[in-house]
């Protein structure tokens, strides 16, 4: 019963992946590709959950809590680089 | 046009910092037995101090890390190939690791690997290689 709701729900994530990345190639404007890049991040860490409950194991927590930490720091550079148009600053501006 | 100010980014790197730092830390020790090691925790770490230089400037990250990264990645290769160096004064191949069991005052009974040293030049070689990198990307003048 429980394998039938895991997989289910994995099917889900899975057609939400796909859709993200539709909008990442299709994407009009890039805020919306960063977006998608960000959602596909999500959903990866969500899916890595469900195998992890599926196959009875913890040996998966340690990449779900580094690929939220990579996705984290690359969403930020993105914003920073559209919004400031320099990712890293050189000199403290105050 | 408003001026931006990164109020929220600042005040959530200071937590995740120190988060990401301990992580890495976990993520180098837990490389005997279970995923990870030197390299994934050299990368976690870099993804810290990266962190750090986009939420924060160059200036003032140098400011209180004051550690030259072409130093850092020089160190660590040295450690890394003299802890090689070890296993041929014994007679053994190159590259040759040595563990023993010690029995220590809190930890109890606590395998002791000299795997351990070669992977902290791996760790800081990998330091060092990722921070140089992006500084020299970064850097416009």
């Amino acid at each position: 019963m429980i394998e039938t709701l895991l997989m289910i729900a994995l099917f889900f994530l899975v057609l939400s992946i796909l859709a993200a990345v539709y909008r990442l190639v299709k994407g009009p404007s890039i805020p919306d590709r960063v977006q998608a890049l960000d959602n596909i991040g999500v959903n990866l860490i969500a899916g890595i959950a469900i195998i992890s409950i599926f196959m009875r194991t913890s040996a998966f927590f340690s990449v779900m809590l580094l690929l939220g930490i990579l996705s984290f720091i690359g969403t930020i550079a993105f914003a920073r680089f559209l919004e400031r148009g320099v990712v890293i600053e050189s000199e403290r501006n105050k | 046009m408003k001026k931006p100010n990164d109020i929220i980014l600042r005040g959530v790197t200071k937590v995740a910092v120190v988060i990401i730092f301990t992580f890495a830390i976990n993520l180098f020790f837990a490389g005997h037995h279970n995923p990870g090691g030197g390299f994934i925790g050299g990368l976690a770490f870099a993804a810290a101090l990266t962190l750090m230089f986009l939420s924060y400037d160059v200036d003032s990250v140098r400011a209180n890390f004051p550690v030259d990264f072409k130093v850092l990645t020089a160190v660590g290769v040295l450690i890394a190939v003299l802890t090689g160096m070890g296993g041929v004064f014994f007679d053994l191949p190159f590259l040759t690791q040595a563990f023993d069991y010690f029995h220590l005052p809190i930890f109890g009974k606590t395998e002791l690997a000299t795997a351990v040293l070669f992977d902290i030049g791996v760790a800081l070689a990998v330091i060092g290689t990722a921070m140089v990198i992006i500084m020299t990307i970064s850097e416009d003048r």
